[in-house]
């Protein structure tokens, strides 16, 4: 039984892509992952700060990587080149002000 | 990247901590040696692309693979770190300025906290990592929770220097205690079972107060204990432990592993121990600690394939233990049934192997299935002066648990089936008792990942028993975080519900001439209902900086009330009854928790703990017996500067045991016993990364209970009971040891 369920939800119209996101922390990963989850039809999604990529797994037949990346946007993170709104940006907390602090000091 | 969501999936999967494969800590600025948080700094492996930044109190969490082996901590304007040591533990990392590390010769602070609760998960886990193992005197998992404020360590009986453990005001039969999540130390095992894992195996213990798992079973009441053993994969190549104690313990840890291929470990541990010295410091003419000898064997073999998303796990471990009790001048060949002198053996074998298996699609990297399967066999031969107890126990476990999401990884589920057959057969005085209890059930747990603010994990089981029928127990944990993660709050809840294994976990009444009463011993689950219980529970945590330290406040209230319970009546002198309760019965703890550190060096930790713990006996309402009624605990620890592998380390413990109920006995009526203090100390001295050799001392005071041993004189009177022990016998005990690792 389980293992048929675990087949079958395998050929569902998924889709996998990644996006290049901006940010810098944790918490900067919180949100834009939160942003992500609550697009509607995304599945999965996952950000690390180093690539600055968004593994996103999403229903194809809901929605799209740009619907995604417009409700990043939507919380303050530059996402797939579409610019955050200055006044989200800059009520960001310190560590996430990505224009002005990058996510390495080597 | 999917490399290491696929170990955190596999994790779950195998039901290892997440803290295990995660390195986790705090990173700290030092201006005019005030250390404060520094938020934004750079923390990631160096050689790879995984890496983070540190939040606004400093902390940062970091997946851990097994290639990355150095991390780096970077920040404008300090000197930047790099760091090769163990990972396994929470670091704390101080950077100096440039210009400071210029002038000065110590360039990196670390430490790391042992003892840590989980903050995420919507369950009370508390995780006890390898360095708080290794503050503890001694040298099995009983003993390894004495620096722990969350479970307390009690006496089992005069005689056969077991150590019992108990959670939230109840002994270990209502914990549920699992070995990497497979149900062990159930049934016959519950008395000695801790004893027969040594300490040095363990990487890792997980605390769950309150309501456990379904997922892990319908048996758990107060809680959930899960040992982590060390992994072939990141295990050492050998490493060699001795010890000895003035009470005559010598043992000896052997433990070595062989990588076969990146993907294939495996590890080799052995671990032998005896007592050869007859002591009595309480002058009763009864042995303090049994002589005794234990080999134990663990052989392992793991797999992981990260690119295919394959892990798995093959584990056989082999036991014989022997132990002496009694009188000092009792010698088995020539007293054995006789009445010249009292005392008596116990022989335990045991083996067991488990295999299990995980696999996540490396394209689908939030769906997996687990399987696991277990068998065990435990023989124990045992006579206590004239009466005789043997018990055989065979264990089959298989489990598998598919998991997935609902719409998206915000909503999880874990949905699985478990299958267990147990099959006793005992010997008790003259009775032969045989039971057989098989069990089917299906569990489904929902979890709400809020991400920030709200989770929860909802959970019910349908079980259906040979002897207790069909029935549902349901599970709820909650947890919400206000202020910036500063303040947590969770509620549980939960039933529970166990067939009591009476002899087995009352093992101790044979030390004593008390008669048995029980209606029925022959019939299944000897006549008696099976314990039902509900575990409510509220924790509070409070983070907070107060003069530039951190600190941790606690407040954990729990409840437990049964629907049934197995009494234990040992009110009567001369006589233990088991029968089904009639009225009520509860436990009930509050404990408040202050965890800080006086420097960066310097760590304490405060806790008080008040119970009410009551049951309806026949002859009333009472306080269970040898139960205390509130204790104190405090916790110094010391590290200095780690330099070139060379550190020094020492620990201070103090327990405050409340006052505890005794039952009377035939001269004298049931009164409480005066409480008392017991301290331990410990000092290690790592002289390289491979060598460290370590002394201590348990009991410094002194303690010793003089009447261990009713009717010493008389073990064939009715009046001889060993079983109501409420300190230790032993007084002060040294140690001294040593490890050594490549």
């Amino acid at each position: 039984m389980i293992m048929l369920l675990f087949a079958t939800a395998a050929v569902a119209q998924t889709q996998k892509e990644n996006i290049e996101v901006r940010g810098n922390c944790d918490l900067c990963k919180k949100r834009i992952e939160k942003a992500a989850l609550k697009t509607k039809g995304v599945k999965y999604a996952s950000w690390t700060a180093e690539t600055q990529q968004l593994t996103l797994i999403y229903n194809a037949k809901k929605t799209n990587a740009k619907n995604v990346a417009k409700n990043i946007a939507g919380v303050g993170h530059e996402a797939d080149s579409i610019v955050a709104i200055e006044e989200v940006y800059n009520a960001l907390p310190a560590c996430c002000k990505y224009k002005s602090v990058s996510p390495h000091k080597d | 990247m999917f490399k290491s969501y696929l170990l955190s999936i596999y994790l779950c999967l195998l039901g290892a901590a997440h803290a295990q494969q995660q390195v986790s800590g705090y990173i700290y600025n030092l201006e005019n040696n005030i250390q404060s948080p520094l938020a934004g700094a750079s923390v990631y492996w160096e050689n790879s692309t995984s890496g983070t930044v540190s939040y606004d109190d400093g902390y940062f969490t970091l997946i851990h693979n097994p290639e990355n082996t150095v991390l780096v901590v970077s920040y404008l304007g300090f000197k930047t770190i790099k760091l090769t040591s163990d990972f396994n533990k929470p670091i704390e990392v101080i950077l100096i300025s440039d210009d400071a590390a210029s002038l000065n010769e110590v360039t990196v602070l670390q430490r790391r906290k042992a003892l840590q609760r989980a903050v995420f998960t919507p369950r009370n886990v508390s995780t006890i990592g390898s360095a708080e193992l290794l503050k503890a005197a001694c040298c099995n998992l009983s003993e390894s929770f004495e620096t722990n404020p969350s479970i307390d360590v009690n006496y089992a009986d005069a005689l056969t220097g077991t150590k019992q453990i108990q959670m939230l005001g109840l002994t270990s039969p209502y914990i549920l205690f699992t070995q990497e999540n497979i149900p062990n130390l159930r049934g016959s095992n519950q008395t000695f079972g801790l004893s027969f894992t040594p300490g040095t195996w363990v990487e890792s213990i997980q605390i769950t107060k309150g309501a456990g798992a379904v997922s892990s079973g319908y048996e758990s009441i107060s809680g959930q204990i899960n040992a982590e053993h060390i992994k072939p994969l990141t295990a050492p190549p050998l490493f060699i432990n001795g010890f000895r104690s003035a009470n005559g313990r010598t043992e000896a840890n052997l433990q070595g592993k062989y990588d076969l291929s990146s993907k294939w470990a495996t590890s080799l541990f052995v671990h032998a121990n005896k007592r050869s010295q007859l002591t009595d410091n309480n002058n009763d003419g009864f042995l303090d600690a049994p002589l005794s000898e234990q080999l134990n064997v663990l052989s392992r073999l793991q797999y992981i394939d990260a690119e295919k998303g394959w892990v798995g796990f093959a584990s056989f471990k082999a036991l014989t233990d022997t132990k002496q009790i009694g009188q000092l001048s009792y010698a088995p060949e020539l007293h054995k049934f006789k009445s010249q002198y009292w005392g008596g053996e116990l022989d335990t074998d045991k083996w067991e192997f488990n295999l299990k298996t995980g696999y996540v699609d490396p394209e689908i990297p939030y769906r997996s299935i687990g399987f696991q399967s277990a068998i065990s066999r435990h023989k124990q031969s045992a006579y206590f002066g004239n009466k005789n107890y043997n018990v055989s126990y065979a264990s089959y476990f298989h489990h598998i648990v598919y998991q997935s999401i609902l719409g998206n990884t915000l909503h999880k589920f874990k949905a699985g089936l478990q299958y267990m057959v147990d099959v006793y057969d005992e010997t008790i005085l003259t009775t032969h008792i045989k039971r057989n209890e098989t069990n089917l059930g299906a569990f489904f747990e929902y979890n709400y990942d809020g991400i920030e603010g709200f989770n929860a994990i909802i959970g019910a089981r349908v079980d259906h028993h040979n002897v207790m029928g069909t029935f549902v127990t349901p599970r709820v944990h909650l947890r919400h975080a206000f202020f910036d993660n500063k303040s947590i709050l969770r509620l549980s809840a939960g039933e529970g519900r166990r067939i009591a294994s009476i002899f087995a976990e009352n093992q101790k009444f044979l030390g004593s001439q008390r008669k048995l009463f029980l209606a029925l011993p022959t019939e299944p689950m000897y006549g008696l209902l099976p314990e039902r219980a509900w575990n409510f529970g509220l924790s509070w945590i409070q983070k907070a900086t107060l003069i530039n330290r951190p600190f941790d406040f606690i407040l954990d209230v729990y409840r437990t009330q049964f629907t049934n319970r197995v009494v234990v009546d040992w009110e009567t002198p001369g006589a233990i009854s088991f029968y089904n309760l009639d009225g009520k019965s509860h436990a009930q703890s509050m404990q408040l928790t202050v965890n800080t550190s006086l420097n960066e060096r310097i760590d304490l930790r405060f806790a008080y703990k008040k119970f009410d713990i009551k049951t309806d006996y026949r002859s009333g309402l009472k306080w269970v017996p040898l139960q205390v009624e509130s204790r104190w605990f405090a916790f110094v620890g010391y590290e200095s500067v780690l330099e070139g592998g060379k550190q020094w380390r020492a620990d201070a413990t103090l327990h405050r045991v409340g006052r505890q109920r005794r039952v009377a006995s035939f001269t004298t009526p049931s009164d409480f016993a005066a409480g008392f203090s017991l301290v331990s100390m410990q000092l290690t001295r790592q002289f390289s990364n491979q060598l460290a050799v370590y002394t201590g001392a348990e009991n410094l005071l002194d303690v010793k209970q003089t009447d261990a041993v009713l009717s010493s004189n008389n073990p064939f009177g009715a009046a001889f009971d060993s079983s109501q022990l409420y300190a230790p016998v032993f007084g002060r005990m040294l140690y001294a040891g040593f490890r050594f690792n490549l």
